[in-house]
């Protein structure tokens, strides 16, 4: 076996990739411009400024607290919403429909009254705290909401500017780990694979296209040996699937996804991603079996990606009970499993259905590539 | 024969419904420059297509150099080149990637690969247009470009199969002349051509193939002479009622 050999298919493929308009298209362009276009959709991050709700549990039965909801109103930027416990205020609060919780204490009215009394004499004062529950994961909600509740207490306490010095303290009690998702980030996982099942075309294509023109044929008068070409050919496409994985990446993350995971896990996706692209291989060599023509290729690559663009996608995510059962079928639901469970629900790449998703992912591939493999050098030689 | 050449024994070559190749058998010597012809579908692009090993023969023996070319078909590989019917180079590579892709094909080391592959470029006339993608090339180029790709490793073996099919005049002597290099430089060459005209010009032997079998053998003007006829042309004429052209 000669590197040499197999690094210059892999120049060769390379060059192709970047050269050819239709292949840049197919596997660079089009899912960065579908992840945009997505992601303005169901993204969230509208122009306009919104108005942030916060959920009050309102412990005080006193008319100070009445004011301290209308002085919230009042910043323009927050909605209170009352709460009557504090149960359901941060179960709301921890699927995100709220981005803060106050908790506005039983002696409040009873505290600012003491402050009312004797301004000046911080000795006389019944001393409060207004609890305050954060979403961890929103800058809005721990940069902005404790200045604007601060600014709300003075405005009820009659203060000109916030207080040096007030019976009114204001205590971040915890931040709330938030499992809510946009549309977008909800479906990130799934996009990795959604841009990378399009390689089987474009392997179905290529393999079709040099055996019409005669370049295979003129390849295996060469002294490389067949062995040596596939590795050639399946380094080219772990390549492509990398630099593919990496930009749908950056766009996700241009468009604000934010896993709040290790490099670690980073280095796992993107692992598993390539072990994927193994099975891309294998189905396209299949259809460049089955179709005759360049022109059949197409038809014949959307018989393998259709299934895996449905079950295995940020498509199959919102599928049924009975279809998820389908899913089981296609390597890409594997795939996208894990890294749903990686970056969206934080699991560990140690986990055992972490491993398992890897393991399954692998085996499937690998058999899809040998199977590839092997119907197309049975039918055409390589 | 001291030093075996190209041997061809009993070849035979069924596809469903024709006999591409039926029973042919040839000796090329060391050396030789021969010339395969015969009109279209004769059989030419099959014989050689075994020689080098793409096709699986129905039954006979073919050996280059005392090699088997089913049983030894790396070791074969190594000293042949050849320049298939169809133009086959890669568009989206410009000239000199293609030149290099096909030299790093056969591992070749680095500094032999660039003199090789600036001489061939030169002979050629490539040189000017050797940093542009094949894809804008014209279709004389890509011949020419196909050439060099068969040569690249200087190998000992060129099998060329119409290499001046479609070629303006200018670009066929030139090939002509480069194919007279190699006989010069002691290679042994087997070209196919319905071209009665290249056949005479340039090749020490030739045979005529008709519906897969050899219908004559020798050297052109021998076989003109002894038959009393002007050209190879009247000569297939002679021997089969046909013309070998069915256009002028
Ligand atoms: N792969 C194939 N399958 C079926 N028939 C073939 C195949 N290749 C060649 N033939 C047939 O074999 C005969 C010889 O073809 P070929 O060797 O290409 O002739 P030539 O090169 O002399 O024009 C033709 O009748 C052709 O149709
Ligand atoms: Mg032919």
């Amino acid at each position: 076996m000669r590197i040499q050999r197999i690094l210059a298919i892999v120049k060769k493929e390379a060059k192709k990739t970047v050269r050819d308009p239709a292949v840049l298209f197919m596997v660079f362009l089009f899912p960065v411009a579908f992840m945009l276009a997505f992601g303005a959709f169901f993204g969230g991050g509208g122009g306009e400024q919104p108005v942030y709700e916060v959920g009050v549990v309102n412990m005080d039965k006193g008319d100070a607290a009445q004011t301290l909801l209308t002085m919230l109103s009042k910043t323009g930027l927050l909605s209170p919403r009352v709460y009557d416990d504090n149960n359901t205020a941060q179960a709301d609060l921890s699927q995100g429909k709220v981005k803060a919780v106050i908790i506005i204490p039983s002696d409040f009215s009873l505290s600012l009254a003491s402050y009312r009394a004797a301004p000046g004499e911080p000795g006389r004062w019944s001393n409060t705290t207004i609890a305050l529950y954060l979403d961890k994961g929103s800058l809005i909600a721990i940069q902005a909401v404790p200045p604007m509740l601060q600014q709300a207490l003075a405005a009820v306490a009659g203060l000109e500017s916030q207080a040096p010095l007030s019976p009114l303290r204001v205590e971040v009690a915890s931040l709330v780990e938030v499992k809510t998702l946009s549309v977008f980030e909800f479906m990130a996982p799934g996009m990795f694979t959604f841009a990378s099942i399009y390689i089987l075309m474009m392997v179905a294509q290529a393999f079709i296209q040099d055996r019409e023109n005669g370049m295979m044929k003129r390849i295996r008068t060469t002294s490389i040996t067949s062995f040596e070409f596939m590795m050639g050919q399946v380094f080219s496409y772990m390549l492509i699937a990398l630099v593919q994985a990496a930009l749908v990446f950056a766009t996700v993350y241009l468009l604000g996804f934010r896993p709040n995971v290790d490099l670690g896990t980073h280095l796992f996706a993107f692992t598993i991603l390539l072990v994927f692209s193994l099975s891309n291989v294998g189905f396209g060599l299949i259809a460049a079996t089955l179709a005759k023509s360049p022109g059949a290729a197409t038809g014949f690559s959307f018989l393998f990606l259709l299934p895996q663009l449905f079950l295995g996608t940020f498509v199959g995510m919102s599928l049924s009970q009975t279809a998820q059962i389908a899913c089981r079928f296609v390597p890409s639901y594997y795939v996208t499993d894990s890294l749903v469970s990686l970056f969206l629900r934080g699991a560990s790449i140690l986990s055992p259905a972490i491993l398992l998703d890897l393991a399954v992912a692998s085996m499937f591939s690998v058999a899809v590539l040998i199977a590839g493999i092997f119907l197309y050098a049975k039918y055409f030689r390589i | 024969m001291v030093e075996p050449g190209i041997l061809i024994e009993r070849l035979v070559k069924k596809y469903e419904d024709v006999t591409a190749v039926d029973g042919l058998s040839l000796r090329v010597a060391r050396g030789e420059l021969f010339g395969l012809l015969g009109p279209n579908g004769a059989g030419k692009t099959t014989t050689i297509n075994i020689l080098c090993g793409l096709v699986k023969p129905t039954s006979g023996i073919v050996s280059v150099y005392g090699f088997d070319v089913q049983a030894e078909l790396c070791k074969v590989k190594q000293f042949i080149g050849v320049c298939t019917q169809e133009t086959a180079v890669y568009d989206y590579l410009t000239g000199l990637e293609n030149v290099e892709l096909f030299g790093s094909l056969y591992a070749m080391r680095g500094d032999v690969l660039k003199a090789r592959r600036k001489a061939l470029l030169e002979k050629m006339g490539l040189t000017k247009d050797a940093e542009r993608r094949v894809g804008k090339y014209s279709g004389g180029m890509k011949r020419r470009l196909s050439l060099i790709l068969a040569l690249v490793h200087d190998p000992q073996v060129v099998f060329l199969d119409e290499p001046t099919v479609g070629m303006d005049p200018q670009s066929r002597r030139a090939v002509w002349d480069f194919i007279r290099g190699l006989k010069a430089e002691g290679k042994t060459v087997i070209l196919t051509t319905h071209y009665m005209e290249e056949a005479e010009e340039l090749c020490d032997r030739v045979g005529i193939i008709d519906h897969g079998k050899l219908i004559t053998l020798g050297a052109p003007g021998e076989l003109i002479s002894d038959s009393g006829v002007g050209s190879l042309e009247e000569l297939f004429i002679k021997l089969t009622g046909r013309r070998i052209r069915e256009e002028a």
